[in-house]
């Protein structure tokens, strides 16, 4: 934009003018980016799809849906809390989210060891995120009775829903976990010294998409 | 051309990820306070988009981006709220003819699950 400023150009020009330029169209964008933002584009088709099924399915559903406030409450100091611990999981996410911006942002200034150590905490709190996903299943599963076929609370397509979108976000965060400790150990062992952490920033954005499709999971299926 | 490599100042993103947490402690207080009807939906959206634009501006530095990345990353998702559309203007109709040809009457809201378990080990 601001270059864009500089020539005196708005921004439709600009566009117009990267498109034809018959070279690279993602000026200033190094290809690994761009191809990770195409993939993070496809993505999010993907959970868009299995949210806007969720709606239909939860709109058309002549049995009652299950009041998630109810299912997901927790027991603290003897009372139930509505939705603790995803209130719990949402804060780990969020704070991952901001140790991998400032990983990224020590990327950019050559600190590695800074760099290996806030990518390793947000690798751990990725995990830390999944273990307490798998003790909700467990929760659903063992003391609820919720399966992907029926639940003791009302539509039975609540599990199946439930299931799918959070597995598929919690393969997200594991794999996201996995990327991160390589990463971080190849930037700490220096295979990036002499060319750029360019890559710190790729996997940043994986890891914040992985957060960005956990703020609309928590609207949609636990608040809504 | 412009620097390759997105460099900013720490402060930015310190700034952003407060407000990240505050719009969540806002959207878990809407359930929290048990909000009905238009109005919890209502907060629910602004809080999420809220958080979304945020994490896309900054944390990913979209903000920062020239116009064509961010037209060709942006602007495809759009079609999605299309097919949302489509769904939701087709569901009334959906449910209405289930209840008229399946018979169903709608289940009134069953009461909270037991804390403890709802089905014998």
């Amino acid at each position: 934009m601001a270059e864009a400023a500089q020539t005196g150009q708005g921004p439709l020009t600009t566009i117009v003018d990267d498109w034809s330029s018959d070279v690279t169209t993602f000026k200033a964008v190094p290809w690994g980016k761009a191809m990770m933002w195409i993939f993070l584009l496809s993505d999010t088709f993907i959970f868009t799809s299995f949210l806007v099924s969720y709606m239909a399915v939860r709109m058309t559903q002549t049995d009652a849906w299950p009041e998630p406030s109810a299912v997901f409450s927790l027991e603290a100091f003897g009372t139930p809390v509505p939705l603790l611990l995803i209130a719990i999981m949402t804060f780990i996410l969020i704070t991952s989210s901001g140790t991998m911006a400032m990983a990224v942002n020590m990327g950019y200034r050559k600190r590695k060891v800074a760099v290996f150590w806030l990518m390793f905490a947000t690798a751990l709190l990725g995990a830390s995120f999944v273990g307490m996903q798998a003790f909700e299943w467990t929760k659903l599963i063992t003391d609820e009775g919720v399966r992907a076929w029926q639940n003791p609370m009302g539509a039975p397509q609540f599990g199946s829903f439930f299931f799918m979108i959070t597995g598929f976000h919690g393969l997200h965060v594991s794999a996201g976990v996995v990327y991160l400790l390589i990463v971080a150990i190849r930037v700490l062992r220096g295979r990036y010294d002499n060319t750029s952490f360019e890559i710190v920033e790729i996997t940043g954005l994986y890891w914040h998409f992985v957060d960005l499709v956990w703020v609309f999971i928590f609207a949609f299926f636990y608040l809504w | 051309m412009a620097e390759v490599g997105q460099q900013h100042p720490i402060k930015v993103y310190l700034l952003v990820w407060l407000l990240l947490f505050v719009f969540s402690i806002a959207s878990y207080l809407v359930d929290f306070f048990a909000f009905e009807g238009h109005l919890r939906w209502f907060l629910i959206v602004v809080f999420m988009l809220l958080k979304a634009g945020f994490i896309v501006a900054v944390f990913m530095h979209m903000k920062w981006e020239r116009p064509t990345l961010i037209t060709a990353i942006l602007v495809p998702p759009l079609v999605l709220i299309v097919l949302m559309y489509l769904l939701a203007y087709e569901a009334d109709y959906a449910w209405a003819s289930r209840i008229v040809y399946f018979g169903d009457e709608v289940a009134p809201i069953p009461a909270p699950p037991p804390s403890h378990p709802a089905v014998p080990h």
